[in-house]
């Protein structure tokens, strides 16, 4: 099963490594993970998206909160949520091809941020299902570079993560 | 305004320290002049900082207090990580006080530099890097803070030299708060009623304990628990003493060399209650074999993530062991009854007992069973005993009867060979009248043999029970089951002569080599020699082996005895 973890953990130099070290050390995935500080800048959110069995995401979220470090830990994906990806993406765009780009990020509702005589960077946001069929629907040979930020998440409604 | 030095001296006064283990360098220079001027903290010297772990582990596994080690930068901190990966993973508080390079060199690869908290962060329970001398006396608290509640464990502080020389009001915290740490200790109650119910309806129950026992000071309580359930009780090699040896109840250790009846009773129980135990691969053998079973599994401990890791539990019960053990005995006392059935289970044990699953045949060599055996009776059962890792450690544990928690000093869960005779040295500053023996073997001995020197220097009399088969006897009798007799490089040549070598170090050296001698001669060593460290090399028999043995990947049941051999 594919699970979203969100973290809060204390914006100390060193705590990136103690969550990404237990998931090398223990076996675990990381299928992305990102890392900033909140609107308290003593804390920082962190979002593993990661895969496994119901046990194996019970030792994830229990190894996780033993950290010291860590202040809450929740499954976001155990409950309603969103979540978002943002992707960059360069590709060539001459002839025949840069109509048909534009065309493309606009049904996507993508929007292209960087213009020159042979390419386009184009930024995208979605969930992750999205991203993936963009990719797949272009020209494989017109993609020069694509950059993802991997998976935010967050609760809908009332669910909040704080302090 | 007192420089950073002193406030780490100031600190572990604070925290009543008597005593740390470490050894001087460049980095920890201002330390070690702070520590001079005073005399409440009191330092010893070992000769290799892998021993300075050891010890202050041992200090903590015998005393229930923080064991403190200080070491220097570099090669300091990388000799230590044996020591701190072993006290780890027994879940064992102390506090490692690390010289750094100063703030300005790291990362520039500076002469004895190396990145300590990457280096010890995954065999710690937590560690710090101080970045600010105002830092310095709250890490230092929060360091004694974590290592010492919830579950226990190692925590290093960094200490970069210049932060040392710099000046700063000392202010030590009288307790710590701290958003991100709040370890659970009292237990759910409803869950504690939910284990009240399953233990009554027990038909075949079993009380397995671990290390939580001992590390909680919950031996008591444990022991009036199952006094008042009539259950019959193992331990794990961590949980020996946690439990009387010689009571009624009890059926041994249990485990791939535990007693034929531990376990069977542990495999064949309707419901066992875990207590501060974690059903690991040396425990259960292998887990399909054992979850083959149908039961019902009472779970207590401090670690959330120790509960359902590799046994499916059925009642959880999270928090410390002894405040649990204090609930449930209350809720035991109204109309609290156990099933008549278990009376047939008691049986089927005494029966299971029967087997003698320890026996041993006498040879014309001395049989290591035997010396143990001896040493228990010599010392009236009473003595600290430590041991290395190997056959020696299984016999130790096997043959001498725990009565007290705290006196079984090994580690159990890294397998640290080499520790014996520091934890000697740990058990010996912390309890200074003891009684310590320490069981080895060639082999183990000889990983910290260097310490004989520090044992001179402060008159630790430790008696080293060396079981000498010329082989690395663990290796060799699985080389000799598994491997058709195969004995790559586990046979020991150019032995030193340990009586010499013990005498060269202004020690005791005596050889026994005949059964009959090996009374006498621990006798003389615990009492013509009781100031002094004794080094007894036991000639033993070269072939024995440990029974009875669960074969890697085998169930539980499914044990070798010596007399299907």
């Amino acid at each position: 099963m594919r699970h979203i973890i969100s973290i809060l953990i204390e914006n100390e130099s060193g705590a990136l490594s103690r969550v990404a070290g237990l998931f090398s050390a223990r076996g675990y995935n990381i299928e992305s993970l990102t890392v900033a500080p909140t609107e308290d800048p003593s804390l920082s959110r962190m979002t593993i998206l990661t895969w496994g069995s119901d046990e194996v995401l019970e030792q994830i979220t229990k190894q996780l909160n033993k950290l010291v470090d860590v202040v809450k830990v929740v499954d976001l994906s155990e409950a309603a949520h969103v979540e978002r990806e943002l992707m960059l993406i360069k590709v060539r765009a001459t002839g025949k091809d840069r109509e048909e780009m534009k065309r493309m990020a606009d049904i996507f509702r993508g929007r292209i941020i960087d213009v020159t005589e042979s390419t386009y960077v184009i930024e995208l946001t979605g969930a992750s299902s999205k991203l993936d069929s963009f990719i797949a629907a272009l020209d494989a040979g017109l993609i020069l570079e694509t950059v993802r930020t991997g998976v935010c998440g967050i609760g809908r409604g009332d669910r909040i993560l704080k302090v | 305004m007192i420089s950073g030095a002193e406030i780490v001296i100031r600190c572990l006064q604070e925290e009543k320290v008597d005593c740390v283990f470490g050894y001087p360098g460049g980095s920890v220079l201002h330390i070690y002049d702070a520590l001079f001027k005073q005399d409440e903290v009191k330092h010893v010297l070992v000769r290799h900082e892998q021993a300075a772990v050891h010890a202050a582990d041992a200090y903590s596994r015998s005393s229930q207090r923080v064991g403190v080690a200080l070491v220097t930068s570099g090669p300091g901190v990388t000799n230590t990580v044996t020591g701190i990966a072993t006290a780890y993973m027994d879940s064992i508080p102390m506090v490692v006080l690390c010289g750094q390079v100063p703030t300005q060199y790291i990362g520039q690869d500076a002469f004895q530099e190396c990145d300590t908290v990457g280096i010890t962060r995954p065999c710690v329970k937590h560690n710090f890097l101080v970045k600010d001398v105002k830092d310095l006396a709250v890490t230092i608290k929060k360091a004694f803070h974590i290592a010492s509640t919830g579950r226990p464990g190692p925590v290093v502080v960094d200490i970069p030299k210049d932060i040392t020389a710099q000046l700063c009001e000392f202010d030590y915290p009288k307790t710590i708060q701290m958003r991100s740490y709040n370890p659970v200790v009292k237990g759910h109650l409803g869950q504690i009623k939910k284990a009240v119910q399953l233990l009554q309806e027990a038909k075949r129950p079993i009380i397995y304990t671990g290390g939580g026992v001992i590390l909680s000071d919950a031996a008591q309580k444990l022991t009036e628990l199952a006094h008042k359930l009539n259950f019959p009780v193992t331990n794990t090699l961590m949980g020996l003493g946690g439990y009387p040896a010689t009571d009624r109840q009890f059926v041994g250790m249990l485990g791939m060399h535990g007693t034929f009846e531990a376990n069977n009773a542990m495999h064949y129980a309707d419901v066992i209650l875990a207590v501060g135990a974690r059903f690991d691969d040396r425990v259960i053998g292998n887990p399909e074999h054992f979850g083959s079973e149908k039961r019902r599994v009472i779970h207590i401990d401090i670690d959330p993530s120790s509960i359902s890791k590799r046994v499916k539990v059925d009642v959880p019960i999270v928090g410390n062991v002894a405040d649990v053990l204090d609930e449930l005995l209350k809720l035991m006392d109204a109309g609290f009854k156990t099933d008549p059935e278990v009376a047939d289970w008691w049986r089927q044990i005494d029966e299971w007992r029967g087997r003698d699953s320890l026996r041993y045949k006498q040879a014309e060599h001395i049989m290591p069973q035997y010396v143990i055996e001896k040493l228990y009776e010599v010392t009236g059962g009473d003595a600290f005993v430590t041991s290395d890792v190997g056959q020696h450690q299984m016999f130790a544990a096997q043959y001498y009867k725990f009565d007290k928690p705290r006196r079984w000093i090994n580690s159990g869960g890294l397998g640290t060979m080499g520790v014996g005779l520091p934890y000697g040295m740990g058990v010996l500053m912390a309890n200074p009248e003891a009684q310590v023996a320490c069981v080895t073997g060639e082999g183990s001995i000889q990983m910290c043999i260097q310490e004989l020197s520090t044992c001179k220097q402060y008159g630790l009399p430790i008696k080293i029970i060396n079981l000498n088969n010329g082989m690395l006897g663990m290796v060799r009798q699985w080389q000799e089951m598994f491997y058709s007799k195969r004995y790559s490089q586990s046979y020991v040549t150019s032995l030193p002569d340990f009586v010499k070598l013990a005498e060269s170090y202004g020690h005791v050296g005596m050889r026994i080599e005949k059964p009959e001698d090996v009374e006498p001669a621990l006798r003389k060593a615990f009492t013509e020699h009781k100031n002094d460290l004794v080094f007894m090399d036991f000639i033993i028999d070269p072939g024995a082996n440990v029974f009875p043995m669960v074969a890697a990947g085998k169930g539980l049941t499914e044990m070798i005895l010596a007399e299907d051999l």
